[in-house]
């Protein structure tokens, strides 16, 4: 029983925070943010080193590795602000041809109850899997164009002959199937829309719930990852920013901002790493609340230790704390996670 | 990563299982709280069976994943708290174990493991609480003595104590951390004075010492003469590493008590409180996955656990201290403001826990100067 990566595990976070400084490295961030059109050299080169297909049998051309290795590698993509639909890249690797080795860029969307109903990079992706659930609440899409359109896969219409019963459904569009409401992105590095109705004409056979699951768990792996920067910028910049002839690190009101922010992070790290091992709902959804606390919160702590820079455009710090918001705002959200570990509290007889 | 014991730490869980089951009904009736003589024989008499059944020095020399396993297993199986043999098995035992000759060792560790002897802690002073070093507490040598005199504070178990770890200014010109020995007292020399001390729960739980020409052999003196702050800081990790294991088993418990009394009075249809609840749910997973990260970061460094245990401490003491305030909306006023409804006397209690063993203040300044590395300052 250890908790702490094995050092294979920290070779592969190592190799992986190496690959990003070289081909993601604050440069390349800012451009990001003046053009935050997906990189698709950059996406490649992910997918060449395994990023996607990390978790993929190896007999398939994947790395063969599990959970928590994609946990350690979703930490530096976090750590590093990497834009881009990656959780939809990993978890539909398997799923959609050309997603494993970054040629193709998928969308992955939930618009189920209490699911964000938001696109990641619109423009940029090929295709489009939407989640949604099933049962009498799904109503045939939600639009008006329901069953317009004439793409592939074309059992044209929606309800229940195409649901695989009573889980939720998975359904493939093309980028053009969906209806869009624009949104001007509050994080200046991932493009938003927001899905209206789209068509159910294209099932896919997919266990959502796992998908779901997976997708909380490696969301909450990149809050960690921002989580963890954000320290180590307020830690740099208050060990180098000197007022009233000290570095106002020096200062207890700075310093122990920084050292709640640490507590933060040790403690969604905790959870997250655990959740990766188990791979069950509640500790994910568990890890997901603390790994947002900690992201969003170190972020607005980090901005506060930055001082006016820190409110500037020029400073990095805002696009940590934006990535964050939206990040919150997908795969279990607040008010839903914590009813759902509420409700488990009830039958939970105390179990370790 | 691994979640997963090894088959040997299984046998261990299973075979500890199996004895607790035994062990627990042949225990006597816990003592009132305030029958001090009745709680000193209670406490030591558990230390015993503990011995006798070979788990007596596990806090010392099993790995910490066993230690982790024995603490999460009495806890669940409702066994007694370490209680009087905290500062014994906890504190002055391992330091004495790191620290002490040969000689010490065996005068002082048998009686600790074996259940007989109590000892106390006598570190703080009225003016030497987080800036311990300015402790003031004087020893001057006379032929094979110390002398004692001054004051010390929040001794827990003073009245009952045999020995006490006391920590005394022998050089008063050295820098302030140079200046001071540890030192083994009896707690039936003469001079010594226990005052006990009402905390604002209710009963005396800890005590005043006031010393006054106290004679202690300069035999009694572990690690060398005006080391003992460094001899010192062994035992304070220890303190902030393993004390609590077993309560976060008991928080987790408490817990799904208060969302089946919520759901019972109704006030479980509150969202607000609903959704309190749920993060404390994840609070309290989370704080035990922490607890499993510095063991096994503790096994690699050999046991006592370092600055990791900080973030624990702080964050642990916050969460419980959120737990009894939610504590006291589930219960509604009649509960919240009855001083003997159990969780109220806990809330209570809970108020000390970011305060002793190092504030929260001191643990935020030890983790932003020994893990982020930033500046020393006021």
């Amino acid at each position: 029983m250890d908790l702490r990566p094995t050092a294979d595990q920290r070779a592969l976070q190592t190799s992986a925070r190496d690959l990003l400084a070289r081909r993601f490295g604050r440069d390349r961030l800012r451009a990001a943010v003046d053009d935050p059109a997906l990189d698709r050299a950059l996406w490649r080169e992910l997918g060449a080193a395994g990023f996607f297909a990390l978790r993929l049998p190896e007999a398939d051309g994947g790395v063969g590795l599990g959970l928590p290795d994609a946990v350690l590698v979703f930490e530096e993509a976090g750590r590093a602000l990497l834009p881009g639909p990656l959780v939809a890249g990993h978890l539909l690797a398997g799923v959609v041809p050309g997603a494993a080795t970054g040629e193709r860029v998928v969308g992955l969307c939930d618009v189920g109850t209490g699911g964000a109903r938001l696109w990641e990079h619109p423009e940029d992706c090929d295709e489009l899997i939407m989640v949604e659930d099933a049962g009498p609440d799904a109503s045939c899409g939600d639009g008006p164009d329901a069953s317009s359109g004439d793409g592939p896969g074309a059992s044209s219409g929606c309800g229940p002959d195409t649901s695989s019963g009573d889980g939720p459904d998975a359904y493939w569009n093309a980028p053009d199937w969906p209806t869009l409401a624009p949104l001007r992105s509050i994080d200046p590095l991932t493009p938003l829309a927001r899905v209206v109705s789209y068509p159910r004409r294209a099932p896919r056979a997919l266990d959502v719930p796992r998908l779901r699951r997976e997708a909380t768990l490696l969301t909450a792996a990149l809050q960690l990852g921002s989580a963890a920067r954000t320290v180590e910028m307020a830690v740099e910049h208050a060990g180098r920013r000197e007022q009233f002839g000290v570095r106002i690190g020096a200062f207890q009101a700075v310093k122990h901002l920084c050292a709640e922010m640490l507590i933060r992070v040790d403690i969604a790290r905790s959870a997250v790493y655990a959740a990766s091992l188990t791979g069950q709902s509640l500790p994910v959804i568990g890890a997901k609340v603390l790994a947002d606390e900690a992201a969003v919160r170190n972020a607005r702590d980090c901005l506060q230790v930055h001082g006016g820079m820190g409110f500037t455009w020029e400073a990095d710090v805002h696009l940590h704390l934006k990535r964050a918001w939206l990040r919150l705002e997908q795969w279990q959200s607040g008010a839903k996670a914590e009813e759902a570990l509420a409700e488990a509290l009830l039958a939970d007889a105390a179990a370790v | 990563m691994d979640l997963t014991y090894t088959p040997e730490e299984e046998d261990f869980r299973a075979r500890l299982r199996e004895w607790l089951a035994k062990a627990l009904p042949e225990l006597p009736a816990r003592p009132d709280p305030l029958d001090w003589p009745g709680r000193r024989a209670y406490d030591l008499g558990w230390q015993r069976r503990l011995y006798d059944a070979g788990y007596g020095s596990l806090h010392w020399d099993a790995p910490p994943a066993l230690r982790l396993i024995f603490l999460e297993e009495t806890e669940l199986a409702g066994a007694p708290y370490v209680g009087a043999n905290f500062v014994g098995l906890l504190h002055a035992g391992p330091t004495i174990a790191a620290e002490g000759t040969d000689e010490q060792r065996a005068r002082w560790l048998p009686p600790i493991l074996r259940g007989e002897a109590v000892w106390c802690q006598g570190f703080s002073e009225p003016d030497a609480g987080s800036d311990l070093a300015a402790l003031r507490t004087r020893a001057v040598r006379d032929g094979d003595d110390y002398v004692i005199t001054g004051q010390k504070t929040w001794t827990s178990h003073a009245e009952i104590a045999d020995w006490c770890e006391l920590l005394v200014r022998t050089d008063p010109e050295a820098p302030r951390h140079r200046g001071i020995s540890w030192l083994a007292m009896p707690m039936d020399a003469p001079g010594i004075t226990v005052r006990p001390l009402r905390t604002l729960a209710g009963p005396a739980e800890f005590a005043e010492v006031f010393l006054d020409e106290v004679r202690v052999p300069v035999a009694n003196r572990v690690g060398a003469e005006h080391d003992g702050w460094r001899v010192t800081m062994v035992t304070l990790s220890f303190e902030r590493g393993t004390a609590f294991v077993g309560e976060v088993v008991a928080c987790r418990r408490t817990l799904g008590g208060l969302a089946r009394t919520a759901r019972a009075n109704g006030r479980w249809d509150d969202p607000v409180l609903r959704r309190r609840l749920g993060r404390l749910n994840a609070e309290f997973t989370a704080l035990w996955r922490l607890i499993q990260w510095n063991v096994g970061a503790g096994g690699e460094a050999g046991g006592a656990p370092g600055a990791g245990g900080s973030v624990f401490k702080l964050r642990y003491s916050q969460a419980r201290q959120e737990l009894y305030d939610a504590a006291a909306e589930v219960l509604g006023a009649s509960g919240a403001l009855d001083a003997d409804q159990e969780w109220t006397a806990a809330r209570l209690s809970s108020l000390s826990y970011t305060i002793a063993a190092g504030t929260s203040q001191i643990q935020r300044n030890i983790i932003a100067e020994r893990i982020l590395g930033l500046p020393k300052g006021r």
